[in-house]
């Protein structure tokens, strides 16, 4: 599987928000069929490449193809991602099984869902309330399970477990490990570096709006001399600062 | 299409649940009652409504449309992040707005009506009359609700700019036409009022309603002229005309922001 075409193809991306340049030419390759960190200090321009790659922020410069199909517009691509934004907010007056039907309606399709998290989360029984009185954690769950709903090729997360329990967080990441195995790319951006230690196998370091570093997380800590991930992107940082 | 009105389904309950779209209906619908048993027959309620609906009708579309807007926000990022493109999301956002609010309008002014058809008959022609005219200023004035909103990143500042804009249409215009007649009252004016009454799609609504129910006394100065040199057929065409087009040219300017734009 991993000889297919890349999940995600950037050549020299740029994108500016008024006098701030977010993205500063981003190049970047990501395999498919591997779970991809994408780490980063705040405003490094990790949400602005994701949603760059969803089509919701258009960049100014480069060219950006997301599972073969070039990103200019059209949204039949999109098919085949599933999505799990920081902090998802949904319609206030529709209930979560309102939600999840919408979803299905738009894409059309006639395939099984994935429903394993609604079960494993046991949400069950709360996903017939109104979105507005589930709690922020419960939300979150939603959001998860959207993202996995329609078994997408290409998984984007922008921390996703920021919200989530430590037994759902576990869930979650189990999750993550099986569908790769079932050869679906994950890009997830996250600050929990302990995090990806455990999942991720490339790690990208995006650094004011460039990729400083590219590889399989092992590589990054045998050239850094640091044992645990956390210590090889400070190491990183330090490198760069001198 | 098959996107958009799967869209508009799903905001339609969205809205139809929302309180202040019930609320629209509920005193729209208390307000014509009250005006039934204060002893009105069925021609003095519309009168009185005349009014009712040019001022309410807007101020409730520019104020709702843009916090519809602001507060659709993460909902419009969900469906973008989904196989929806921004065509059929921007249509089906706005129809899920104008929709709503033109049913709790015609429901809230119209059932009263119904009501008391027996009384005193009912004045079919004028209550549909009526009732299009606020159904095009809340067509018009939703969509300039969304232009507002998509120009404004800031919620406040969108708001505020909603608030001002129809006090210009609704208090500042009046002001002006009459300064305008008073200084230059001794030139022909009929051409400048002609063109003043076409920028204010509330007075667009007033001449539509005056020139069919034919009050003179309330017609005020573009009214007159209005019916005066277009009669009282083609100055209906020419009004609902214009009316449509300041559905339209804001729709498609808002387009464009929104197609534009980053989420």
């Amino acid at each position: 599987m991993s000889a297919e075409r890349p999940a995600v193809d950037a050549i020299g991306l740029t994108k500016r928000f008024g006098r701030l340049e977010v993205l500063r030419g981003v190049d970047l390759t990501v395999p498919s069929g591997r779970i991809t960190g994408l780490v980063g200090p705040n405003a490094a321009g990790k949400t602005t490449f994701i949603k760059a790659l969803l089509g919701l922020v258009r960049p100014d410069g480069g060219q950006l193809r997301v599972l073969g199909h070039l990103v200019n517009g059209d949204e039949r691509y999109r098919r085949g991602i599933g999505y799990m934004p920081q902090s998802a907010r949904f319609p206030e007056n529709l209930t979560g099984s309102e939600v999840l039907d919408m979803l299905g309606d738009l894409r059309a399709t006639t395939a099984a869902r994935d429903l394993e998290l609604l079960e494993k989360f046991e949400l069950e029984d709360q996903i017939g309330k109104p979105v507005r009185t589930l709690s922020g954690g419960t939300r979150q769950k939603l959001s998860a399970v959207m993202a996995f709903l329609f078994r997408p090729d290409l998984l984007v997360l922008d921390e996703p477990t920021a919200g989530l329990d430590p037994i759902a967080s576990g869930i979650f990441k189990e999750k993550l490990l099986s569908v790769r195995a079932r050869g679906s790319s994950v890009l997830l951006a996250t600050h929990t570096l302990s995090e990806l230690d455990e999942l991720a196998d490339d790690v990208v370091f995006l650094l004011d709006g460039r990729v400083r570093f590219h590889g399989p997380t092992e590589d990054l800590k045998r050239r850094t001399g640091a044992p645990r991930l956390e210590q090889a992107i400070a190491n990183l940082m330090r490198e760069r600062a001198s | 299409m098959r996107n958009a009105s799967r869209i508009l389904a799903y905001q339609l309950r969205d809205v139809a649940r929302n309180r202040w779209v019930i609320a629209y209906a509920v005193v729209l619908l208390v307000l014509t009652e009250a005006l039934f048993r204060l002893g009105g027959d069925a021609g003095r309620v519309l009168l009185s409504l005349l009014n009712v609906v040019l001022i309410l009708v807007p101020l409730v579309a520019l104020t709702f449309g843009t916090l519809y807007l602001y507060s659709a926000r993460e909902f419009i990022e969900m469906l973008l992040a989904q196989p929806v493109g921004r065509g059929a999301m921007f249509s089906g956002l706005w129809c899920g707005l104008a929709l709503p609010l033109s049913a709790s309008l015609v429901a809230g002014l119209g059932l009263p009506f119904l009501l008391h058809a027996g009384e005193g008959g009912l004045p079919l022609h004028s209550l549909v009359v009526l009732l299009a005219t606020g159904v095009l200023l809340t067509l018009a004035f939703t969509a300039i609700a969304f232009l507002v909103a998509l120009r404004f990143e800031d919620r406040a500042r969108g708001f505020g700019a909603a608030l001002l804009l129809w006090f210009a249409c609704a208090v500042v215009y009046d002001g002006l036409v009459l300064l305008v007649i008073a200084v230059f009252g001794d030139y022909p004016l009929e051409t400048p009022l002609l063109i003043l009454s076409l920028i204010n799609p509330l007075d667009l609504g007033r001449l539509l309603l005056l020139l069919d129910f034919d009050v003179a006394a309330l017609m005020g100065y573009t009214g007159a002229v209005f019916k005066q040199f277009l009669g009282t057929s083609l100055g209906l065409t020419v009004a609902t005309i214009a009316l449509l087009g300041w559905t339209g040219v804001p729709l498609v300017l808002g387009f464009r922001r929104f197609r534009a734009r980053d989420f």
